[in-house]
């Protein structure tokens, strides 16, 4: 059943889905971090 | 009566005339909707598709789609990979405009594939041999990547970047962007390439057959470069002809020519390309075979010689000329007929490589199969195009999409 097609398929989707996956993680969980939890410091900026 | 929403330093219609413009191509809109709701409840017989034609309008529309929205894969990949800093001025509308073809092509798939409530099973019951799983699971990861790349435009409307949390998810992900674009890039390339190797592997259709290099038919890597050689053409006529209707310049002149520059020299060397493509298959891969060059082109009432003229010579190499040479990209007339050309070009050739691969003739005693679209076909194959005039309309409305606009329009 796992032959070669099926482990370049679904590791090229499971490569792209963890990177998107990753990168949105940080990306939500750093603005949360920045805007509830490390009141301190203040980065508005543009 | 919005005006808190419209950012600041530039001028918008006053709301009604909005109103009717969103109205108008709202009609439209829902004209392809009554005819998609068709197509789900009643069922693929609101088609003309056949026995001969299970590829049809649809897939001609969704490749092309595919093909032009490929500006945002490629402009992202010369911004972020490559560093060519100018091309920040226009990388948001290639990004909103590659928005909407994935999301078009994912919706005329839905419309498509007949019973939309088993879409998820290419997903789950993969069939790992062909293209196509490939191009759907690239594409819809695409278009995953073109919705983070969108949201950040989206968290730059003056009422949201009020929010703090907003304001630097936004930020965030600007920060981050490059690794969204590499991967996009990644996806690109291999849901192009896909998608040029359905019609390359069919060695029981001499027309569209291919050799290549490993799995991969020569049609693969024409596919994703001649996405990447028009897509941003595309972006250019779209921006071309959003100037034109708000009667405002948004991009700078020299960021358009330099987009057109690296554009003319992609179709450039694509054309060469796809030339010894065409001359290898013309004299060894068809008639081995047994097909000769013009078994593909007479004895039909549409698909004459000139479709082969139109796409290599007239919307290949005049193009490519054109945009090239710098007196063809100075002059505003010269500059815009190689832009439509190109995207003329990258449209007949999926055209061709889908439609006329259903209708030559393969066995000795079948005759030319020719096809016309249903108005359900056609109204669904419309459908993207309001759905596009809209979002964009909204974006241009509520989004900073145009960071010179202000520079270029001080009077407002």
């Amino acid at each position: 059943m796992w032959d070669m097609s099926h482990m370049v398929f679904m590791g090229g989707l499971w490569y792209a889905l963890t990177i998107i996956g990753l990168g949105m993680t940080y990306c939500i969980g750093k603005a949360f971090y920045d805007t509830f939890l490390d009141k301190g410091k203040d980065d508005h900026h543009h | 009566m919005d005006s808190a929403l419209i950012p600041k330093g530039v001028k918008r219609c006053p709301t009604w005339q909005f109103a009717l413009w969103i109205g108008a191509a709202g009609a439209v809109l829902l004209w392809g909707v009554v005819a998609m709701l068709l197509c789900w409840f009643k069922g693929l017989n609101q088609t003309n598709m056949n026995d001969s034609y299970g590829f049809a309008l649809w897939i001609w529309a969704d490749l092309a789609v595919i093909a032009l929205g490929g500006g945002a894969f490629f402009t992202g990949f010369l911004r972020y990979i490559v560093g060519k800093d100018e091309l920040k001025n226009i990388i948001n509308y290639a990004v909103l405009i590659g928005f909407i073809c994935y999301s078009s092509a994912l919706l005329i798939l839905a419309i498509d594939i007949g019973q939309p409530l088993r879409g998820w099973f290419i997903f789950w019951h993969a069939n790992v041999h062909s293209m196509l799983t490939e191009v759907a699971f690239c594409l819809t990861c695409y278009f995953g990547v073109l919705t983070i790349e969108y949201v950040p435009l989206i968290l730059e409307n003056r009422q949201i970047d009020k929010v703090p949390f907003f304001h630097r998810l936004g930020h965030n992900l600007h920060e981050v962007m490059a690794v969204f674009a590499a991967t996009g890039a990644f996806l690109s390339f291999f849901h192009q390439g896909s998608l040029g190797g359905v019609p390359g592997v069919l060695f029981g259709r001499p027309f569209a057959y291919r050799e290549g290099i490993f799995i991969w038919p020569w049609t693969f890597f024409l596919y994703t470069w001649s996405a990447a050689a028009c897509g941003p053409c595309f972006t250019i006529l779209i921006t071309w002809i959003t100037e034109k209707i708000t009667k405002k310049k948004l991009v700078k002149q020299n960021v358009i020519e330099l987009l057109a520059k690296i554009s003319g020299w992609m179709i450039g060397t694509y054309i060469i390309a796809k030339i010894i493509d065409t001359w290898y298959w013309a004299k060894v891969t068809a008639p081995s075979a047994g097909f000769n060059l013009m078994d593909f082109y007479s004895n039909n009432p549409f698909y004459g010689i000139w479709i082969l003229i139109l796409e290599i010579v007239i919307c290949g190499v005049v193009p490519a000329v054109i945009l090239i040479s710098e007196k063809g990209r100075k002059n505003p007339v010269a500059l815009m007929t190689g832009i439509v050309l190109a995207v003329l070009g990258a449209c007949v050739n999926r055209w061709v490589m889908v439609l006329q691969v259903m209708a030559v003739p393969v066995l000795s005693f079948e005759s030319w199969a020719m096809y016309y679209p249903s108005w359900q076909e056609v109204a669904t194959t419309i459908l993207p195009v309001a759905y596009g005039v809209i979002l964009i309309s909204f974006s241009y409305r509520y989004l900073p999409i145009f960071p010179q606009e202000q520079e270029l329009n001080p009077e407002a």
